[in-house]
């Protein structure tokens, strides 16, 4: 082994100083390979763990917390909630097919792996902007690979939220957040148990595909050789992991397994090391038990592979023969790899020969931790200061060109490609606000919103993160939930950069007020550095996932007709369009700074939407982010086709997106209840128009009243009129 | 009266269809694709999904599965035998109902409400419907577009509007003759691309499946000795 093996690997010169350390030695091949993909950025966080410790993560109803497969949050009657998010920017970019189709797959078993049915899905995906006939291949590459994967999967996708700006064309986001449940009883974790202990993988036959997928690709930015990098691009077959899911089901419900550990970035390295030093043992593995897809694998390769649909069972040994029987039903493959034994050695066998004997807690707890430089950038200054031109765009100008926007038009496109109504318990289905589905046999209902903004944390990274967890709190409670955990997916640029490293700690600082302040815990995320194209890093991204719990489910009946009350909550005063969708439409800039949440005032409009859902079935509510207030109102107009008379608005009213804020409208017989519990709560609310008629008037003599037909003309067609026509390439 | 639910491997609808006889006061029985026998069952659905991952054609695979000699034997007795979405296409591939499904006209997977008119109430599928009433069922479903391919096929129902107007627009997946659902001749073996089950409590926005699933429940007696 010469001195260069390892930097080709992504290793740095102290990293193999390190591992040298560790062994007294100098490592052999495969346990340099080792070494390389667990003390990868993407499987080590070694450039955030040192940050991420601020997090809150407790809570009395947190069962597992961060540093599982899957956060673990409690909802009362013997059920458990397991949630995850994760990202799979780069295979994305590469090949979009697979590398969101692997996406969805690999998020799928970090929640199996728990003891959970996976029940829903959601997608956070960015893009550059659909003028660009790229951009228009890797977003329908993208959502055919959530479809292609997800429907023949059998786990419904919910929801999700798509944006579109120049920021993400040569890296767009893809991040998937699954949910599952389970009963008390059938928790399992990622533990290898005590000595005696036998390794069992299941599922596909390791190959070659995505060898080095975590150090190659996903730890490192783009330059113009990005498509070289497809061979490290995995590939998904989402029957045999719709065997797998219900195989583990069956092994938990028969209470046959001791500890199960996914196959993800790291392959078998990971799935050997972790659950090894989970349970503080070592353990055994022989790679010629491994089943295969070639014959001439070399032990790094078997080491290294990242093919898909893959689980390690840890199994006592009296059960090994039935658990390979559930195995032979389900029709997936399974072999014996491994034993655990005393001590904590980890220990690799190939070809009749030792080849690996390292410390299994090596691999994963002396991964480097690395402080990088932090420094507030300088062009932050200059961006904030920048002002909004003079403006006299009329009002249904503006309003004509946002609902055009493919950020807030129509999402049908994407969403009716994904079955959204498997299992019969999606009550709120996707297209608005947060989901919402049931859990049968009880009166439990789970909402989730998944938010993002890149364009608000790049103004300001502490505020934009704040402001997130606030809009997806926002949005579980209209959908009648009380926030109960999040998950967050950090994206952001090159981590060697001292300012991105500052985008960083601000946006783990916001991330944190915010949730520590609703008294929400984080229970589990992902972190995707890297995000950048020949040198321009992405906006800071940071997205969360809000799971909240509605008992009992509301009752929803409410429709919007004739003679209803439009209500605005929350504060009254916009005070800034710094950020805004109208800034990006009408003016093309991004500049100023966001407004501030107000935990107070935050923690009010929560309170007084999930009481209006429960208290008032007749309500229609829905949260206002991006387009502001106005576009807020219209998608509903469109939705319900009924129009309205609005007192007269400005334009900031009209299209800011202060948070804290959301719609209720209610028949107009019961709109004096709502002012009353408006009041007990203290929170602002202001009436500001009717329903009625079939067109939206603004109260402007200079604006003619537009019929909510044309609306849902231009709306319906921001996303599907751009990707009509040539969309491969 | 049972109503066995034929499960393949990668079939993905098999506990919502038993949850929507049982909601209708039905028995229901899992039976996995390695059963040869069909003793005790008086009926059988084959559920949606996507049966042996719908690998070379969909349901190319599943029609060699053990299980489908008993359905044949099953449907030549007379017995109703309902495929919804993937079991329509499963059945089809077995020459139990004529023509076959390809992939809609936009080339993209399809997961909404649709209207669908009942054609003929001569089925185990619409025997409890009238003839021109309209349902709003949920479609989910890439290889939806129907073809007779020159076979006489005798529809159950057909894509509409709201109003049961036949138009193109009405027509999702561009599906010959706007067909949704056949049967065979003697109408006891159907299948249909919408999901029934995924339309009988009011918050799943229609309850219009029961009528098709009521049908096939009374069709369970109705069989001919």
């Amino acid at each position: 082994m010469t001195d260069v093996v390892h930097r080709e690997l992504g290793m740095t010169d102290e990293e193999f100083i390190s591992v040298q350390e560790i062994l007294g030695r100098r490592p052999q091949d495969s346990e340099l390979a080792m070494y390389s993909v667990m003390w990868s950025e993407h499987c080590s966080y070694k450039s955030s763990r040192a940050h991420l410790g601020t997090l809150p993560t407790d809570a009395p109803w947190v069962v597992v917390g961060p540093g599982e497969n899957a956060g673990v949050v409690d909802l009362g009657d013997g059920w458990l909630a397991a949630l995850r998010i994760e990202s799979h920017n780069h295979p994305s970019f590469v090949e979009p097919y697979q590398g969101a189709a692997t996406g969805v797959g690999g998020i799928l078993r970090d929640v199996f792996t728990m003891g959970a049915r996976p029940v829903g899905l959601w997608n956070q995906i960015r893009f550059g902007e659909l003028s660009d006939p790229h951009n228009r291949y890797l977003f329908n590459g993208v959502v055919s690979g959530i479809a292609g994967y997800g429907n023949a999967v059998g786990v419904p996708t919910l929801g999700g939220e798509t944006e579109f700006d120049p920021v993400y064309a040569g890296n767009p986001l893809v991040n998937v957040m699954c949910l599952g449940i389970l009963q008390r009883e059938q928790l399992v974790l990622g533990t290898a148990g005590t000595p005696g202990t036998i390794a069992v993988l299941l599922g596909a036959s390791t190959g070659r595909d995505g060898i080095g997928g975590a150090s190659v690709l996903a730890s490192a930015g783009f330059d113009e050789t990005a498509g070289e990098k497809r061979p490290s691009v995995q590939v998904g077959d989402p029957f045999e992991e719709k065997k797998l899911i219900e195989a583990c089901l069956d092994l938990y419900e028969r209470d046959l397994v001791v500890g199960v550990q996914d196959l993800g970035a790291a392959g078998l390295t990971c799935a050997a090391s972790e659950p090894a030093a989970r349970a503080g043992v070592g353990m055994e593995l022989n790679l010629d038990a491994v089943h295969v897809r070639e014959d001439d694998m070399t032990a790094p390769e078997l080491l290294m592979s990242e093919s898909q649909e893959r689980m390690m069972a840890f199994v006592s040994p009296d059960k090994v023969d039935e658990v390979l029987a559930v195995a032979a039903t389900w029709e997936i493959d399974a072999s014996v790899v491994g034993t655990v034994r005393d001590g904590d050695r980890l220990r690799v066998h190939h070809n009749g020969e030792q080849i690996v004997d390292v410390p299994a807690a090596s691999l994963t707890d002396d991964a480097p931790v690395l402080h990088r430089p932090i420094e507030r950038p300088a062009w932050l200054d200059d961006l904030r200061k920048r002002r909004d031109p003079p403006d006299r765009t009329p009002l249904d100008t503006a309003l004509l060109a946002l609902l055009d926007d493919p950020g807030i038009g129509d999402r049908s496109w994407v969403y009716e490609q994904f079955d959204h109504m498997l299992f019969l318990n999606t009550v709120r289905p996707p297209g608005i606000d947060g989901s919402l589905i049931r859990i049968q046999g009880t009166d439990k209902g789970l909402a989730v919103s998944t938010d993002g903004n890149g364009r608000m944390c790049q103004l300001d990274p502490r505020r934009g993160a704040e402001r997130i967890v606030y809009e997806s709190a926002l949005n579980v409670a209209v959908a009648g939930a009380r926030p109960l955990a999040v998950v967050d997916n950090l994206n952001f640029g090159n981590p060697e950069k001292p300012d991105v490293m500052w985008q960083f700690t601000e946006t783990i600082a916001g991330l944190g007020a915010a949730c520590d302040a609703l008294g929400v815990p984080i229970v589990g995320g992902n972190v995707s550095f890297y995000n950048e194209t020949d040198g321009r890093d992405i906006y800071p991204t940071p997205v969360v996932g809000m799971l909240g719990l509605a008992e009992p489910i509301p009752a929803f009946i409410g429709d919007v007709g004739t003679d209803m009350t439009i209500f605005l909550a929350g504060p009254a005063q916009q005070r800034s369009l710094a950020g805004t969708a109208y800034q990006k439409t009408i003016f093309g800039t991004l500049g100023g700074r966001p407004t501030p949440i107000d935990p107070d005032t935050g923690g009010r409009s929560i309170e007084l939407a999930i009481r209006l859902a429960h208290v008032m079935p007749t309500a229609v509510l829905h949260d206002v982010s991006q387009g502001g207030a106005l576009v807020a109102l219209v998608e509903l107009l469109i939705r319900h086709d009924v129009g309205a008379v609005l007192e007269r608005t400005s334009t900031i009213d009209a299209f800011g997106e202060d948070p804290h804020r959301f719609l209720c409208l209610v028949p107009s017989a019961e709109a004096a209840r709502v002012t009353q519990l408006a009041a007990e709560v203290g929170c602002d609310i202001r009436r500001i128009g009717q329903t009625g008629g079939a067109d939206l008037e603004l109260s402007d003599p200079t604006i003619d009243p537009m019929s909510i037909g044309r609306l849902r003309t231009v709306w319906g067609g921001a996303i599907r009129r751009r990707m009509e026509g040539t969309i491969h390439e | 009266m049972s109503i066995g639910i034929i499960t393949f491997p990668g079939t993905n609808c098999e506990r919502d269809v038993a949850y929507a006889f049982e909601a209708l006061g039905a028995d229901t029985e899992q039976v996995w694709h390695r059963e040869t026998s069909l003793d005790g069952i008086d009926g059988v659905v084959l559920p949606g999904g996507f049966a042996h991952g719908d690998y070379l054609r969909t349901g190319a695979i599943a029609r060699f599965s053990p299980v489908m000699a008993a359905v044949e034997k099953l449907a030549a007795e007379g017995r109703p035998v309902l495929g919804i979405c993937n079991g329509f296409q499963v059945l089809c591939e077995a020459g139990l109902l004529p023509g076959g499904l390809i992939a809609n006209r936009d080339l993209r997977f399809i997961c909404r409400p649709v209207h669908v008119r009942v054609q003929s109430p001569d089925s185990i599928l619409t025997r409890a419907a009238r003839p021109g009433q309209v349902l709003t069922i949920p479609l989910n479903s890439y290889e939806g577009n129907y073809i007779t391919g020159g076979d006489a096929v005798r529809v159950m129902l057909r894509y509409t509007d709201a109003a049961g107007t036949l138009s193109d627009a009405a027509n999702p997946n561009g599906s010959e003759g706007a067909i949704a659902a056949v049967a065979n001749t003697a109408g006891n073996v159907a299948g249909l691309m919408p999901h029934p089950e995924r339309a009988i409590e009011d918050f799943m926005g229609s309850t219009d499946g029961r009528i098709l699933l009521e049908s096939f429940v009374a069709s369970l007696e109705a069989v001919p000795a």
